[in-house]
């Protein structure tokens, strides 16, 4: 699982596109790339097979330690470095550079990020829990009330769920499709949401679930 | 360009930006019915212009029947054939929402003066 190829993006914000049949569509788009490959960590060496992508260039502040990894690689010094476990790494050399060109419309993606922070929120925004009336006499709104039982626990089960830091996590979105592709731009537009605010960071990689045909397919084999 | 900008210059279409609210517009729409496309036209007062590159739209209201109808289009969908400017409106402010509670001769609007009514181009 999660083993596919893919690129380290920013994100750009959103517009939409007009779809086929001229009904509009909501697009995200994205920078993705281009990500040289930095290091690659194989199986035999390292322990497990992944990708070192380096993304956006950096001129300033590059340390002296950053700079002889960069200059190993014999690519330019970069400011993002993130490594992408793969199923393979063979056919992939350090230095080589994977471009959005990857992707083809139509295509599926998963697209990984950060989530917008919502800091402290109550239970009924962080977990959709339905709280009380609001008028008639009711006197429980959005409290968490009562959370766990009499003398048998006596105490509240692990990961109950309470207040507390919303959003700033990791969240992957699975599936969407990809409208277009500018390789000039490098831009990626994909259709739907992705996590995270404008200019914040993204993974996108190549979808790790089969679509329907997929499957049918491997049934078949 | 910045990249929202690149993607929405590839949607947006010619000849889309030729009138303003208080102009009498007819827009010729497809219309898809099962395998055929056909063209109807939505005669009436632009109302509203709205957003910006591929996100731009506006509102045409007409009276139909008595009823007041408004209908609002993508500015560059690709369902609007074109847009023909019938007579040019002299308004003088850019939401025309008052005309919503006027009707008959109140609902009027002055012809703009000294400008050749220009007929919007086909698109694609």
């Amino acid at each position: 699982m999660a083993l596919k190829e893919g690129l380290i993006g920013r994100k750009m914000g959103m517009t939409q596109v007009f779809g086929e049949d001229g009904k509009h569509v909501s697009v995200t788009v994205i920078q993705a790339g281009p990500c040289p490959v930095v290091e690659v960590r194989e199986k035999a060496r390292h322990g497990y097979n992944a990708l070192q992508l380096g993304f956006e260039p950096k001129t300033k502040n590059v340390t002296k330690p950053q700079a002889g990894h960069f200059k190993k690689a014999g690519v330019p010094t970069l400011r993002v470095l993130k490594e992408l476990r793969l199923e393979k790494v063979e056919g992939y050399k350090v230095g080589q550079t994977l471009t959005v060109e990857m992707f083809s419309p139509d295509e599926l993606v998963d697209v990984s990020g950060v989530s917008k922070g919502k800091g402290f929120q109550g239970g009924v925004r962080r977990y959709g829990w339905s709280g009380g009336d609001a008028t008639h006499g009711s006197m429980f709104h959005r409290a968490p009330g009562s959370i766990g039982a009499s003398s048998d626990p006596s105490r509240v089960w692990p990961g109950h769920h309470l207040p507390g830091r919303m959003g700033g996590d990791r969240r992957t979105v699975l599936n969407l499709r990809v409208v277009r592709v500018f390789s000039e731009q490098n831009l990626l537009v994909v259709r739907g949401a992705v996590p995270g605010p404008i200019g914040s960071l993204v993974v996108v990689r190549k979808s790790v679930k089969l679509t329907k045909a997929q499957r049918r397919q491997r049934k078949a084999e | 360009m910045d990249a929202i900008g690149v993607v929405e210059a590839s949607q947006l279409k010619k000849n889309r930006g030729d009138f303003a609210p208080g102009d009498t517009v007819k827009v010729q729409v497809k219309v898809v019915e099962g395998e055929k496309e056909r063209i109807q036209a939505f005669e009436g007062v632009v109302i509203r212009k709205r957003g910006e590159g591929a996100r731009a739209s506006f509102t045409v209201r007409r009276i139909s029947y008595g009823i007041g109808v408004e209908r609002t289009f993508p500015l560059h969908s690709p369902m609007i054939d074109r847009v023909q400017v019938l007579r040019r409106g002299d308004v003088r402010r850019s939401k025309l929402y008052y005309l919503r509670s006027l009707s008959g001769k109140a609902a009027r609007l002055k012809e703009k003066r000294a400008v050749v009514p220009t007929s919007g181009e086909s698109s694609s």
